[in-house]
């Protein structure tokens, strides 16, 4: 199944991240290849089998509502580029 | 992106279209742990960044596993709005990039949500209306983002406490046609809310946001106009004042021939109006798939009636039974249960009292109680007073067998609420009882006749009102300690008898 160039570029849009035309048609080639992968499962028949969203058999895995200890605000902060008073500091968000 | 403020207020836009709006809220729930973690779920005056583990940071590999209470609540608000509840829900991943998102992703639910239909009756007017539902679902909140400018640079500060905090997201179908529906729709909402005791929806506090969907479409039309949502707005209020807005707007683009944009508008409380954000010509795509780390949910009978059974009466059932129980009027019994903590102290009062007193302690409620705590703050409630439904019972008992006038009442619950001391200690204490001896009221009537020839004279030629002065006098005199109905016939057998 291939996808359009338009295509890459509203998915790497999507995802906020840049691509050359150069990436776009390496991109496309490689999306393109992992689709028709997943076209092979098309081909088995599901007739009368109902759809599902888990592989597993399991359904009700819930816990008590408790509180437990969280991690430090150090700890938290640990892998962030830059902090400031104990937050988080990014780039200005624009719309 | 222009404000467009100039609405022509002598155009009657409603005579030519009629406004349809869908309200989109979100509540938070008030449990006590996050909606996929176990972190403390408060953030309000907190730490930054206290409450937060590897799963609501969005660490890669991290088990969400949902959180019980959450679903019960959830499952509790669509009995209480007679939502259908699905046997079979399931989550699904929400994809957008945003700093608040710290995933990339919203946990929601998008196909299977907890809750399909149900409806909200309410009153506009006094006129009876029903709002429809769509759904309600349940997802987790973002993280608190803060927008800051050093002068150098414009950044974001991000406090990741709330993130993952359960959020109820309720969808209405477009059944309201005014901001004054869209508002009792949302105080009847939060009602219903705090009596389920989920949630405390205080939309200053943003546990409950509000989305206006608006359009409009001529008056008669089956289809509906373009429509535009309507973000930013902190209060009901706002949210009516915005949708007020945002019609006229709409009327006045088509009345000028123009053409209404789908867009996002923001609401500007300051000036009243709605401002355009960005427009919706490109789709949102949010690439919704279930979600692969949280088996689905099956919901059986009695897991849904042993959470009916944990509800507490609702405000419409209650307002009935106090209107049958206590002899009240609809009014009467609608103020009294307006808040739940509040009908809950007119019942325990009642208790008290013992029997027979319903109605002098719904009075006192209505009447001095509640001007008392509207004193104290639109939302202010017994419980923050050293008033306890104790001390409204005592004093009912007091003016029930008029061992207080009502002006001494009112002197009394002052003090109540000045001191925490009870009603029949302060009476005693400061010789506040009633006059019941009509000598003693007889002699001060006397006295009051003789000291006032004017009205006497007036009374005498016909003009009858004056004995109100004359009435005045006496109750002064007796400090408030005398029945004024007593007071008048004393005052009159005088008046009439010529002496």
């Amino acid at each position: 199944m291939a996808l359009t160039t338009e295509e890459v570029r509203h998915i790497a849009k999507l995802a906020r991240i840049a691509l050359t035309d150069e990436e776009i048609e390496r991109y496309r080639e490689q999306l393109s290849g992992i689709l028709d992968h997943f076209e092979v499962l098309n081909e088995v028949d599901t007739e009368g089998v109902s759809p599902t969203a888990q592989a597993f058999a399991l359904s009700n895995v819930q816990r008590p509502d408790e509180v437990r200890p969280s991690l430090s605000p150090e700890d938290v902060l640990r892998n962030a580029p830059r902090t400031e008073d104990g937050y988080l500091r990014v780039r200005a968000v624009l719309e | 992106m222009t404000t467009q403020a100039n609405v022509d207020y002598n155009v009657d836009y409603n005579v030519d279209y009629e406004a349809v709006i869908g309200l989109e809220v979100h509540i938070q729930l008030k449990t006590r742990s996050k909606m996929f973690c176990s972190c403390d779920r408060e953030y309000f005056d907190t730490e930054p960044n206290s409450h937060v583990c590897a799963i609501c940071l969005g660490m890669p590999g991290m088990l969400p596993v949902v959180n019980e209470q959450a679903v019960a609540y959830t499952i509790m608000a669509g009995l209480a709005l007679g939502c259908d509840i699905p046997t079979h829900s399931k989550f699904d991943r929400k994809n957008y990039p945003y700093p608040d998102l710290v995933k990339g992703y919203q946990i929601s639910q998008y196909d299977q949500p907890f809750c399909l239909g149900g409806k909200l009756d309410i009153e506009v007017d006094g006129e009876p209306r029903t709002v429809h539902l769509e759904r309600i679902h349940l997802e987790e909140d973002t993280a608190r983002l803060l927008h800051r400018d050093d002068g150098a640079e414009a950044y974001a500060l991000i406090d990741v406490n709330r993130s993952g905090s359960p959020l109820m997201e309720l969808v209405t179908q477009p059944d309201m046609h005014s901001g004054a529906e869209a508002s009792a729709f949302l105080h009847k909402l939060r009602r219903t809310m705090r009596y389920l005791q989920i949630a405390d929806a205080d939309m200053e506090k943003g546990q409950l946001r509000c989305d206006a969907n608006v359009s409009i479409r001529p008056r008669g039309q089956e289809a509906l106009g373009t429509k535009v949502e309507v973000k930013n707005m902190n209060s009901f209020r706002s949210v009516q004042r915005a949708i007020e807005f945002e019609i006229e707007r709409q009327a006045q683009v088509l009345a000028e021939g123009g053409r209404i944009v789908q867009e996002t508008r923001g609401y500007v409380d300051a000036t009243g109006v709605t401002v355009s954000q960005r427009s919706k010509e490109e789709a949102n795509d949010y690439r919704y798939f279930p979600e692969p780390d949280i088996p689905p949910t099956v919901l059986d009978e009695a897991t849904t009636q042993a959470i009916r059974a944990r509800m507490p009466e609702l405000p419409d059932a209650r307002r009935a039974r106090f209107e049958s129980e206590y002899s009240l009027s609809p009014d009467e019994a609608r103020t009294l249960t307006d808040s739940r903590e509040r009908s809950e102290d007119f019942e325990a009062a009642v208790r008290a009292a013992g029997g027979g007193l319903a109605r002098p302690v719904a009075l006192l409620f209505i009447g001095e109680v509640a001007r008392h705590l509207n004193e104290l703050g639109q939302e202010a409630e017994l419980s923050e007073t050293p008033v306890t439904p104790a001390h409204v019972a005592e004093l009912a008992g007091l003016l029930e067998r008029r061992e207080v006038t009502g002006t001494t009442a009112k002197e009394v619950l002052a003090i109540a609420f000045e001191t925490g001391e009870m009603p029949a200690a302060i009476v005693e204490a400061r010789g506040l009882k009633a006059v019941s001896d009509e000598g003693a009221i007889d002699e001060i009537a006397a006295r009051m006749i003789e000291a006032n020839p004017k009205a006497v004279e007036d009374y005498r030629s016909g003009k009858k009102s004056a004995i109100g002065f004359l009435v005045g006098q006496v109750m002064r005199e007796a400090k408030g300690r005398a029945d004024a109905n007593t007071v008048s016939s004393l005052l009159r057998k005088r008046l009439d008898s010529g002496s």
